[in-house]
């Protein structure tokens, strides 16, 4: 199975607390491999958090999906004091899923 | 009707200069917007206006200004922009008194700290506003597209607000020249703003990577603009010339930028589901965008609610050589116990290896690092605690373990922020035009 890397590409925001990650595919047959690649359980795994904080979207219209991961930033942009408090790094770690 | 030209100038307080001067000077455009409010900027910009310390507005707004806005005068362009911040008042009055020939617009009524109640609930959570009380520093309402689309009909060359939907920047020039009024075409001016509202994040940055995403001339990212059909559909693009690259893929990603239920993208305006969205490459750095579809609009408002977070102190040091790893990870220990025992500290420390498990602190690299760059910050409600450890980290300099360079530390105040709701017949905006 290839990383979601050579599959899709993504780009990382943020709302509070809160991750938000759009990954995209550029044709039928990524997407469709995507979509079994990011299962909650196996990106709760990889981001080494509760499959309850995880939340995926798929918008096969757009060969897309949104992954929200909740309560990941230790509390966010005006309150985490980490390198990267908006999580914009995070999106680069999901590809290597 | 002819189309409509609407461009970015900044997508963030610390944005570029040139891109928006490029646009203003020869983008031909009928409106630039400069998106300047980041979520905590008010709170911040509350603080000094109350201290006296600054201005209650972005203090860069002049600057951005200076390049741009004498030429959207001259082609009797429209300049809107949400720099106002916590005093759009003061900042309007400071454009007129430098362009004493422009209709200048305040938009006031965000400032909804009077009528906030308590009892509201912190979205996302179980708690209520009171769990703060005494410590609230601002609320700010996201206003809609309205007082702006007032203004702007009632000739304002330039328009400045306080907090408002970003998108509401651009629907509300759409909407004055348009006369708007199906949701259809609400949801498309929407879409216009959320694609723009970060500037070049849809016209190569924010994207370049290693093999798969390359972007020409990325040094020189020209500044999107839209042109927007009367029917609501509309094409990104940027001046022929500047770098970067508006593809499918940039507005794509742009597109699910932030936004948690792509079914039900929320603005104060109007609800919309952009799940459906057709993109087209229709030429080089062209790409049509129509199919947004509106939802509802709602009976509420956003509330972004600044909370005084006391201060945050962070600091770091860096460490070289086969153990940079274990000499980082004593001084950490070093600076724990100083904080703990010295100086009775209670506050948490946030430790993190800059090379080792920064960026990812639920899983350190799998091979020990040769260079380490060790970071500790916290919160503190004690102003001499945050001096206290900023001092201790740069002592580590000569107390801590072998080798470590590149000792640096501060602190500042910090604001946190909550959201909330509020009626939207408990909000009122309002026009001021400056003398």
């Amino acid at each position: 199975m290839p990383k979601l890397a050579e599959l899709a590409f993504a780009r990382t925001g943020d709302k509070g607390d809160d991750s938000i990650i759009g990954v995209y595919c550029k044709n039928e047959p990524d997407f469709e491999q995507a979509l079994t690649k990011l299962s909650i359980d196996a990106i709760a795994n990889h981001f080494g958090c509760e499959s309850s904080q995880v939340s995926v979207t798929p918008l096969p219209k757009l060969m897309a999906f949104t992954v929200v991961i909740r309560g990941i930033l230790a509390g966010g942009v005006t309150r985490s004091m980490r390198t990267d408090p908006h999580g914009k790094t995070l999106g680069s770690y999901l590809l290597e899923l | 009707m002819k189309n409509f030209r609407i461009g970015v100038g900044a997508g963030f307080a610390g944005d570029r200069f040139d891109g928006a001067e490029l646009l203003a000077q020869q983008g031909n455009l009928d409106a630039l917007v400069f998106e300047c409010l980041a979520e905590r900027t008010i709170g911040l910009a509350s603080l000094r206006k109350h201290s006296g310390s600054g201005p209650g507005f972005d203090p860069l707004l002049m600057r951005r200004l200076e390049g741009t806005l004498p030429a959207m005068l001259a082609r009797e362009g429209r300049v809107l922009t949400n720099a106002g911040a916590a005093d759009p008042r003061a900042a309007a009055d400071l454009v007129k008194s430098k362009y004493a020939g422009a209709k200048v617009a305040a938009v006031l009524g965000d400032d909804v700290l009077e009528q906030l109640n308590l009892g509201s609930q912190i979205l996302g959570t179980d708690r209520q506003l009171s769990d703060f009380a005494g410590k609230i520093v601002s609320a700010n309402a996201y206003l809609g597209a309205d007082a702006m689309v007032q203004a702007l009909q009632a000739g304002a060359d330039v328009v400045i607000t306080g907090r408002c939907g970003d998108a509401a920047l651009f629907l509300a020039p759409l909407i004055a020249h348009f006369d708007w009024t199906a949701t259809q075409q609400i949801a498309a001016g929407i879409l216009v703003g959320h694609l723009l509202e970060c500037s070049t994040q849809v016209s190569g940055g924010y994207f370049a990577d290693k093999g798969k995403a390359a972007v020409p001339d990325i040094a020189n990212l020209g500044f999107p603009f839209a042109d927007v059909a009367p029917d609501g559909s509309f094409v990104i693009t940027k001046i022929d010339g500047t770098g970067g690259l508006i593809s499918r893929e940039t507005v794509l990603e742009q597109l699910l930028y932030e936004i948690t239920d792509p079914h039900r993208y929320i603005t104060p305006d109007l609800t919309i589901d952009i799940s459906s969205v057709a993109l087209e490459q229709i030429a080089l750095n062209k790409v049509s965008v129509s199919g947004a579809s509106a939802i509802e609009s709602p009976s509420t408002y956003k509330v972004s609610v600044g909370i005084d977070d006391g201060f945050g102190a962070k600091g770091e040091i860096s460490y070289g050589g086969e153990s940079a790893l274990y000499r980082a990870q004593l001084a950490a220990e070093i600076i724990r116990e100083r904080w703990s025992e010295n100086h009775k500290r209670g506050e948490e420390l946030t430790i993190e290896y800059l090379g080792y498990n920064a960026t990812r602190p639920w899983k350190s690299a799998s091979s020990t690092p040769d260079e380490v760059c060790l970071r500790i910050g916290a919160h503190t409600f004690d102003e001499s605690a945050a001096k206290t450890l900023c001092q201790e980290i740069e002592a580590l300099y000569l107390n801590g373990p072998a080798g470590g360079g590149g000792a640096t530390a501060r602190y500042s105040k910090s604001v946190g922020i909550v959201s909330t709701l509020i009626d939207k017949s408990e909000v009122h905006p309002e026009v001021v035009f400056v003398a």
